[in-house]
C-alpha cells in the first residue's frame, strides 16, 4: 500500500521479540499480539521466526468459514472475522496453511495480523515492521529490497494447494516458489498419472 | 547497623518488582485516549540510545510511536524500548522519600529525609575524615546529573571516592583507546558499519545487547560484506557469520595475537600506514612471534586454518571494522583484550577512513556520555585526568575554588565495596547503582553493606540494593529531566523532559542540589534548572578531549544529533575521528602497546573444571531493576537458566529443565538446565539479572584488571551437580512468575 510491500526474512531474525511487543500496542486489538513467533528448534540452534499474516490472493481462511466472516478488502488486506457474523467455530484456524489466525475466546471471534490497518491505510508503517532491529519484517519499498542478498517470493505449495501470497517470503536467489511438502519434489507426483485422494 | 529492617519478601511484597502488564490506565480504558502530546526523545536502555517518541497525556507517559526519522534506529526498537514507557505509572514507582525504620520503610517528608542526610554525612566525615564517604553514580544518568554527581562529590563532601557502574561496562575499552588513540571514544559513526568489506564481532551477543547493530551487519552483509564471530557461545547473529571463531572463555589475547602473528608471517601488513602514523611497531611484531596458528588454537579451542582464514580476510579487506563488547572488556585483561583488537587494526591501516576502523559498543544508557564529565574515580570533566595540574587548574575555575580543594583520584567501584567492607569507608550515597545484583561476589557485597553507618539511595523503584538503606530518596527517570546523553556512536542526543516525577518524587538534579545547600556548599550549586548545569558542563569540557562547548540544545535538535569534539558554535561535529591522520596524543601518532599474556583470576582446576561465563537476555537491562517490573519483558525469559551443551549435560546426567547445582569458589546457587548446542561443552552460560540466590554474581570473583578495574565477569571456574529438586527461591510466591507457573502446569 502507497507503494510499500511487506517482506519477511527469518534469515535476518534474532529472535527480540519486538514485533510480538509493539504488535499489542496498536490501536485496533490492544493487549493482544497477532505476530506468530517460535523457537524453531532452541536445543539446535538460535533460528527464530516471526510471522505476520501473508494476506493471500485467495484466502483458504475466508473460503472455508461458514458464516462469511473473513473478507479480502480491495488493497489485498484480510481482516480478522466480522464480529457480528463470527461464530467462533476455529474452521479457519485449522484451514489456514500458515496457522496464523487465532480465536480470542473471551471476544468470540477470530482475530489476525491486519497489517496494522490503522497505520498502513492512512501510509504508516506497520508497528512490527518499523521497529523490527534486524529488519527481518521489513515494510519498504521493491526497490530497497532489491539490493538485499536473498530476493522475495510469494508462491508456496502445500502440497496441490498453490497459495500466492501478497507478504513475500525473502528466500536465496533463484527461488521462484517454496514447496513445502516431499510430494513437490517427488518425480512421479508431477509426471505419473495417480489417482487423487480428495 | 544497615542490615534491611525486615525479610527480603516482606519488602518485595511492598515495593516489587511486579511485573506490570498493562499500560497506565489498563489497555482498554484510559490508555485508549488519544495522546496530548508526542515527545521526541531517546530510549533510557543501552548505549544505543535508539530516537523514540514517547506518547503523553496529562502528567503521565501512555505509549509510544516509532520515530523514524531519526538518523541512528529510524524508528528500529527492540522490546525494551517499546515497553520502556510502562515505567512512569508503574505501581512500584516510589513516590515520597522513605526512612527505614524497625518495621521497614516510612514516607518522609523531603525536608525531614534531606537533613537527616546531609546531618549523617556531616558526621560521619567529621569523626572519620572526608574520604570516608563515597558517591556511586550510574552510566544510565543523563550527562548533567553525571557532571552534577562529579562536582557534588568533589565540591559538596570534598570526597575523593567517586565511581560509577560504568566502571561494571566498558572501561577497559576506554583505557585502551586512550593508550593507543589518546581518547576514549569510538571512532566512527555506525553508518560506517555497512560500508566495511569485513567486520569483526569480538565478544559481543549484538542480536540481544544492541539489537539495533543487528541491522547495520545485515546491510553490510547485504552489499557482500564478510562477518567473523568471536565468542564462546553461537549468538543469534552468529547463524549468517562466514567465520565462527568458538573462543575458549578468557582466551581472547591468544587468539587476537595469533591472528596479527599471522598477518605479519604473511606480510599483510600495511607498511606505509605503520611508518607514518604509528609508534611501537616493532614491539609489538616481537611480542606475537610466539603466537603461531598451533600454539594458539591450543589455547583458544580455534582451528589454525579459522586463524588463518581470519587474519586473511581481515587484512587483505579495503575496509574492515572491528566490533567488541563486554566479551572481551569484561576480563583481568580486558584492556590487553581491546589493545590486541586496535593493534590489529593499526598493523592493517584499518582507522580513519570511511568503513575502517575498531568500535565499543558501549552498554549503558549514556554509557559513553556518563563517563566523560566527571564521574569517574579518576576523571574531570571533559574526560580529563585528575592528576593533571592544568585539567585541574581549568575545572577550579569553572567550579569557582581553588585547584587545591580538588580531592586526589579515588577509589573505582569495586574498590569502593571492597573499602567498604574492611572499616574505612563508612557512608555510601548511591545513584541509579545496584551494586548488589551488578557486583561480582554478591555475598562479598553484602556483607559490605551491612557494615555501612550510613546509606544514602536515590532512585526511583526500590532496588535490592536499596533494601539496606537508610534513607530512600525518590527520584527521577530519565524522561523526567531535560539533558544530554552520548551515544555508542560519540553522538551527542538531546533527551527531552515529558513529563514531570510523579506523586513527591524529584528530579535527581534537585534532590542533589538541595543536599548540597544543607552541607553548606549551596552557592556552588545555584542551578534552578539542568539547562544551567549543561551550560556549566559545556564551559568545564571546554579544551578537554570530550569538547562540547560547540554543542547546544538546539543544535541537538537541528541536526539529530551532533558527534563531538565540537569546540565551537559553528562547528559541525566530528563524526570520524584520525580523519586527518593524527591521533589525539600528543606526538599525534597511533601507539601500538604490547600486550602479555595472563592466565585468569579464576583459573579452572580439577576441583573447579568448568569455566562460567555470564552476560544478558535481550528482555532486560543491567541490574533488572526496571525491566523485571515489565511482564512482556520478563516473561521470555523469567529466571535465570544455565546454559549448557548436550554434551556436558550428559556427563552431569542433565536432561532439558532440570535443577542443577553452580558452585564457584565463592558460592552456588540452583537454576534449571537450558541444554542447547549453541555453547561451547567446556563452558556454562547464566544470565546476571537476577538478585538473591538466582544471582550470577554469587559465583563470580572480584579480581579486576590492573589498569581499568573491570571485573572479570566473562571467566569463572565451576563445578556442577544435577540438584534433587526445586531451590526454595522457585518454590516461594512469587519465585517462579505466573506464565512460568502456568507453562510448567
Amino acid at each position: 500500500m502507497h507503494g510499500y510491500e511487506f517482506y519477511v526474512d527469518p534469515s535476518r531474525c534474532i529472535g527480540c521479540q519486538s514485533c510480538v511487543n509493539a504488535c499489542e500496542e496498536c490501536e485496533t486489538h490492544r493487549g493482544h499480539s497477532m505476530i506468530n513467533f517460535d523457537f524453531i528448534d532452541r536445543r539446535g540452534t538460535t533460528a527464530t521466526a516471526a510471522y505476520v499474516c501473508w494476506h493471500c490472493e485467495e484466502p483458504t481462511c475466508a473460503r472455508v468459514c461458514p458464516a462469511d466472516a473473513i473478507k479480502k478488502g480491495e488493497d489485498g488486506i484480510v481482516h480478522s472475522s466480522l464480529k457480528p457474523r463470527c461464530i467462533g467455530c476455529s474452521n479457519c484456524v485449522l484451514a489456514c496453511p500458515f496457522g496464523i489466525p487465532k480465536i480470542f475466546p473471551e471476544y468470540e471471534q477470530m482475530m489476525k495480523c491486519d497489517m496494522c490497518y490503522d497505520r498502513t491505510s492512512v501510509g504508516k508503517r506497520p508497528m512490527c515492521a518499523t521497529v523490527c532491529p534486524s529488519q527481518a519484517l521489513s515494510y519498504v519499498r521493491p526497490e530497497e529490497i532489491a539490493r538485499r542478498r536473498e530476493k522475495p517470493a510469494s508462491v508456496f505449495y502445500f502440497g496441490k494447494q498453490r497459495v500466492v501470497t501478497q507478504v513475500h517470503m525473502m528466500v536465496p536467489a533463484d527461488t521462484k516458489s517454496i514447496p513445502l511438502d516431499v510430494l513437490d519434489h517427488i518425480w512421479e507426483e508431477s509426471h505419473a498419472v495417480l489417482p487423487q485422494t480428495q | 547497623m544497615a542490615e534491611p529492617p525486615i525479610s527480603p519478601e516482606s519488602l518485595q511484597q511492598r515495593f516489587g518488582p511486579h511485573p506490570a502488564y498493562a499500560p497506565p490506565g489498563g489497555w482498554q480504558e484510559e490508555s485508549r485516549n488519544p495522546a496530548e502530546r508526542l515527545v521526541k526523545t531517546h530510549c533510557c536502555f543501552c548505549g544505543q540510545q535508539c530516537g523514540i517518541q514517547l506518547k503523553v497525556r496529562g502528567n503521565q507517559v501512555i505509549g509510544f510511536e516509532p520515530w523514524e526519522e531519526f538518523p541512528f534506529n529510524h524508528g528500529m526498537l527492540c522490546p525494551k524500548g517499546v515497553k520502556r514507557y510502562m515505567q512512569g505509572g508503574h505501581p512500584d514507582r516510589l513516590l515520597d522519600p522513605l526512612m527505614r525504620t524497625p518495621g521497614g520503610f516510612r514516607t518522609a517528608s523531603w525536608d525531614d529525609a534531606l537533613n537527616f542526610t546531609s546531618r549523617r554525612l556531616l558526621e560521619i566525615q567529621e569523626k572519620y575524615g572526608k574520604d570516608s564517604v563515597a558517591i556511586y553514580g550510574g552510566a544510565s544518568l543523563i550527562s548533567e546529573k553525571s557532571y552534577l554527581l562529579g562536582k557534588f562529590a568533589r565540591v559538596a563532601l570534598g570526597t575523593r571516592h567517586i565511581d560509577y557502574n560504568g566502571r561494571l561496562c566498558m572501561v577497559s575499552a576506554g583505557v585502551a583507546y586512550k593508550l593507543a588513540f589518546g581518547v576514549d571514544r569510538s571512532p566512527l559513526p555506525w553508518s560506517d558499519i555497512t560500508k566495511a568489506q569485513v567486520v569483526f564481532v569480538a565478544g559481543a551477543n549484538v542480536a540481544e545487547c544492541a539489537p539495533i547493530t543487528t541491522d547495520y551487519i545485515w546491510r553490510c552483509r547485504d552489499a557482500g560484506g564478510k562477518l567473523i564471530i568471536v565468542d564462546p557461545r553461537m549468538t543469534p547473529i552468529s547463524r549468517n557469520a562466514d567465520l565462527y571463531l568458538p573462543v575458549r572463555p578468557g582466551t581472547d589475547l591468544a587468539l587476537y595475537m595469533g591472528i596479527l602473528h599471522v598477518v605479519l608471517r604473511d606480510r599483510l601488513e600495511n607498511r606505509e600506514f605503520i611508518n607514518t602514523h604509528t609508534t611501537g611497531f616493532e614491539q609489538v611484531t616481537e611480542s606475537v612471534r610466539p603466537w603461531d596458528p598451533r600454539t594458539v588454537a591450543e589455547k583458544t579451542g580455534v582451528p589454525p586454518e579459522s586463524i588463518e582464514r581470519a587474519a586473511h580476510l581481515f587484512a587483505k579487506a579495503e575496509r574492515a571494522i572491528v566490533l567488541h563488547a563486554r566479551g572481551v572488556e569484561h576480563q583481568s585483561k580486558g584492556v590487553e583484550n581491546c589493545l590486541a583488537l586496535i593493534n590489529l587494526c593499526l598493523a592493517t591501516g584499518q582507522i580513519g577512513r570511511e568503513g575502517a576502523g575498531c568500535a565499543m559498543i558501549t552498554g549503558q544508557g549514556n554509557g559513553q556520555g556518563g563517563r566523560e564529565h566527571g564521574q569517574k574515580c579518576d576523571q574531570l570533566p571533559g574526560q580529563r585526568s585528575i592528576n593533571d595540574s592544568e585539567a585541574r587548574a581549568h575545572t577550579a575555575r569553572v567550579w569557582g575554588i581553588s585547584p587545591d580543594e580538588i580531592p586526589q583520584a579515588g577509589y573505582s567501584a569495586v574498590e569502593i565495596m571492597e573499602a567498604i567492607h574492611r572499616g574505612e569507608i563508612k557512608a555510601l550515597l548511591s545513584c541509579c547503582f545496584n551494586p548488589l545484583v551488578s557486583l561480582p561476589d554478591a555475598n562479598f557485597t553484602q556483607a559490605a553493606l551491612k557494615k555501612l553507618e550510613f546509606f544514602g539511595v536515590v532512585d526511583f523503584f526500590m532496588s535490592e540494593t536499596a533494601h539496606f538503606a537508610d534513607v530512600v530518596l525518590a527520584g527521577s527517570l530519565q524522561e523526567e529531566e531535560e539533558g544530554i546523553g552520548c551515544t555508542a556512536e560519540g553522538r551527542v542526543i538531546h533527551i527531552q523532559k515529558a513529563v514531570d516525577p510523579p506523586g513527591n518524587a524529584k528530579g535527581d538534579s534537585w534532590i542533589y542540589c538541595e543536599l548540597a545547600k544543607r552541607l553548606g556548599k549551596g552557592k556552588y550549586f545555584p542551578y534552578a534548572t539542568t539547562r544551567e548545569i549543561y551550560d556549566e558542563l559545556r564551559e568545564a569540557s571546554r579544551g578537554g578531549h570530550a569538547d562540547y562547548f560547540g554543542i547546544t540544545y538546539e543544535k541537538i535538535d537541528k541536526y539529530m544529533g551532533i558527534f563531538w569534539p565540537c569546540p565551537s558554535l559553528d562547528h559541525p561535529g566530528t563524526p570520524r575521528l584520525f580523519e586527518d591522520g593524527h591521533s589525539f596524543h600528543p606526538d599525534g601518532k597511533h601507539h601500538f602497546i604490547v600486550t602479555e599474556w595472563r592466565e585468569s583470576g579464576d583459573p579452572v582446576s580439577d576441583d573447579y573444571p568448568v569455566y562460567l561465563t555470564t552476560g544478558r537476555v535481550v528482555g532486560q537491562y543491567l541490574s533488572g531493576t526496571q525491566t523485571r517490573r515489565i511482564g512482556a519483558l520478563l516473561d521470555p525469559y523469567p529466571n535465570p537458566r544455565l546454559e549448557i551443551h548436550p554434551r556436558l549435560a550428559e556427563q552431569y546426567g542433565l536432561a532439558e529443565g532440570d535443577w542443577v547445582t553452580i558452585t564457584s569458589r565463592r558460592s552456588e546457587i540452583t537454576l534449571q538446565a537450558l541444554v542447547v548446542r549453541t555453547i561451547r561443552p567446556d563452558s556454562v552460560f547464566i544470565p546476571y539479572h537476577w538478585p538473591g540466590d538466582r544471582s550470577a554474581n554469587r559465583l563470580t570473583h572480584r579480581t579486576l584488571d590492573p589498569h581499568s578495574k573491570i571485573p572479570e565477569f566473562k571467566v569463572s571456574a565451576c563445578r556442577l551437580r544435577k540438584a534433587d529438586g526445586p531451590p526454595d527461591w522457585a518454590q516461594k510466591p512469587g519465585g517462579l512468575t505466573a506464565a512460568v507457573a502456568k507453562e510448567r502446569a
